[in-house]
């Protein structure tokens, strides 16, 4: 009943084939299949966003996918942003702002904002807010991280 | 890690193919659409099925919207987010777009599907007020075909449908309005952002002075109420005749004492709040509709 499922993705533009037990979220082989330790697990209910990776150019709750579900899809977690080592402009304005204090939620912030530019390049600061509504962060740094994605928006950011 | 138990899982590619599996397992499967409901019962355990059957890749489900004989035709894969971002469902059903856009937040708009949203049949679903509101049915399959479901006959209570067991939907549609139409949806949440709703309503406005206000979270399932007499329509009407139909139209709400999010007393006087409102918006757009 259990049997494990054959599934092919390819994540960060590296293509990965693997096995996995249907009751395995997207989360779960991204962590322990592959490693990929950068998307966090915290609620499991889609609430926190601290999950967030990019499925076929749209943010999803890695928490709230089967792996099953990504057979054949295009994954991007935080370990993709960067380019042969060098930091996203995203990347650099959230570290000029000071956007991260824990750090937990970053990398999930980074993808809905990732998203966001790549959808809304130049996002009103109401567009932000809402295109973030979906990441938490306890320790309350949401006015850098809106002023990190701000500046990238406004290419203060190269 | 992942302790969920186990179960087995299954991509069927036609919808018969997806019926027969719903025929073979009875109650001990479930469908998986969006997940974002889904996956948090299996990890939690208050469901434990035998085979969850994956919709998604049967494409007369994933086919999106579609115009046909005079209907809008939402297939059941369709995303929210896709739905927020149609041309024509902002051109007709401007209040869907409304409630579309305030589901859980960009994340789960990605993964959500309006089949799920109904299915769930959750009192506080965002997506039920619009329906109602603009007469929406329900395409239901199964081995013995398809059947049609007016949307005011779906909803028994939180979590149960009148789906039938075997049953499941393939897609919702909205017939185009005959004549002009102004609808608008609201909601009261705890906080801005990324919050179920503890109120919701949706009032729309047609050209002869028909008003069908359609509210949600007061009760076990969303209410549709109708004011035929054409005072709330006229915007000349006086504010008390119009409160007195609308505590006529809002006697269906019966919020309880024990949710979490809102006491009876604030989703009761809300209401109020959001039926003034919405009508409002409701005229407004029937107007600027006519004006083009």
């Amino acid at each position: 009943m259990t049997d494990k499922i054959p599934i092919q993705m390819t994540v960060n533009g590296r293509v990965r084939a693997f096995t996995v037990a249907p009751q395995k979220t997207l989360l779960d082989v991204l962590r322990d299949e592959l490693g990929l330790f950068g998307t966090k697990e915290c609620c499991r209910v889609g609430e926190c966003g601290a999950c967030t990776v990019i499925v076929d150019g749209r943010t999803v709750d890695s928490c709230l996918m089967l792996a099953a579900e990504a057979d054949g899809a295009e994954v991007t977690t935080v370990e993709g942003l960067a380019d042969n080592g060098r930091l996203s402009a995203l990347q650099e304005a959230f570290l000029d702002r000071g956007a991260a204090q824990c750090g937990f939620c970053v990398p999930g912030q980074l993808m809905s904002a990732q998203a966001l530019l790549a959808h809304t390049p130049h996002p009103t600061r109401a567009q932000i807010e809402e295109g973030m509504a979906g990441n938490l962060c306890r320790c309350g740094g949401y006015e850098r991280i809106i002023e990190a994605i701000l500046d990238v928006a406004d290419g203060t950011e190269p | 890690m992942n302790d969920f138990s186990g179960f087995a899982y299954a991509r069927p590619s036609t919808v018969s193919e997806a019926a027969s599996l719903l025929a073979e397992y009875g109650s001990e499967a479930r469908l998986l659409s969006g997940g974002t409901d889904l996956i948090i019962k299996l990890h939690n355990k208050t469901l434990r099925p035998r085979i969850v059957v994956d919709l998604k890749r049967i494409p007369e489900l994933r086919r999106g919207i579609s115009e046909i004989d005079g209907h809008l035709s939402i297939s059941a894969a369709t995303v929210m987010t896709d739905i927020a971002r149609d041309e024509r469902i902002a051109r007709y059903f401007p209040a869907l777009i409304d409630a579309v856009s305030v589901v859980g937040s960009v994340q789960i708009r990605n993964r959500a599907t309006l089949a799920g949203n109904i299915c769930n049949a959750s009192p506080a679903a965002d997506s039920a007020p619009p329906l109602l509101v603009h007469g929406a049915e329900v395409l239901a399959a199964s081995v013995n075909g398809t059947r049609r479901i007016p949307i005011a006959e779906f909803f028994v209570r939180s979590g149960v449908t009148t789906l039938r067991a075997g049953e499941f939907v393939t897609a919702i549609e909205l017939p185009l309005p005959k004549r002009p139409i102004g609808a608008a949806h609201m909601r009261r949440s705890r906080r801005r952002g990324h919050d179920l709703a503890s109120v919701t309503l949706c009032c729309g406005v047609d050209e002869s002075g028909l008003t069908r206000l359609a509210y949600g979270s007061v009760g076990p399932k969303p209410v549709l109420a109708l004011d035929e007499s054409g005072v709330l329509a006229d915007p000349g009407a006086p504010d008390e005749a119009k409160a007195e139909i609308f505590e006529s139209m809002f006697a269906g709400a019966s919020p309880s004492p024990r949710s979490m999010r809102a006491s009876p007393e604030y989703r009761l006087a809300m209401l109020r709040v959001l039926g003034v409102r919405a009508l409002r918006k409701a005229i407004e757009r029937l107007e600027k509709g006519r004006a083009q």
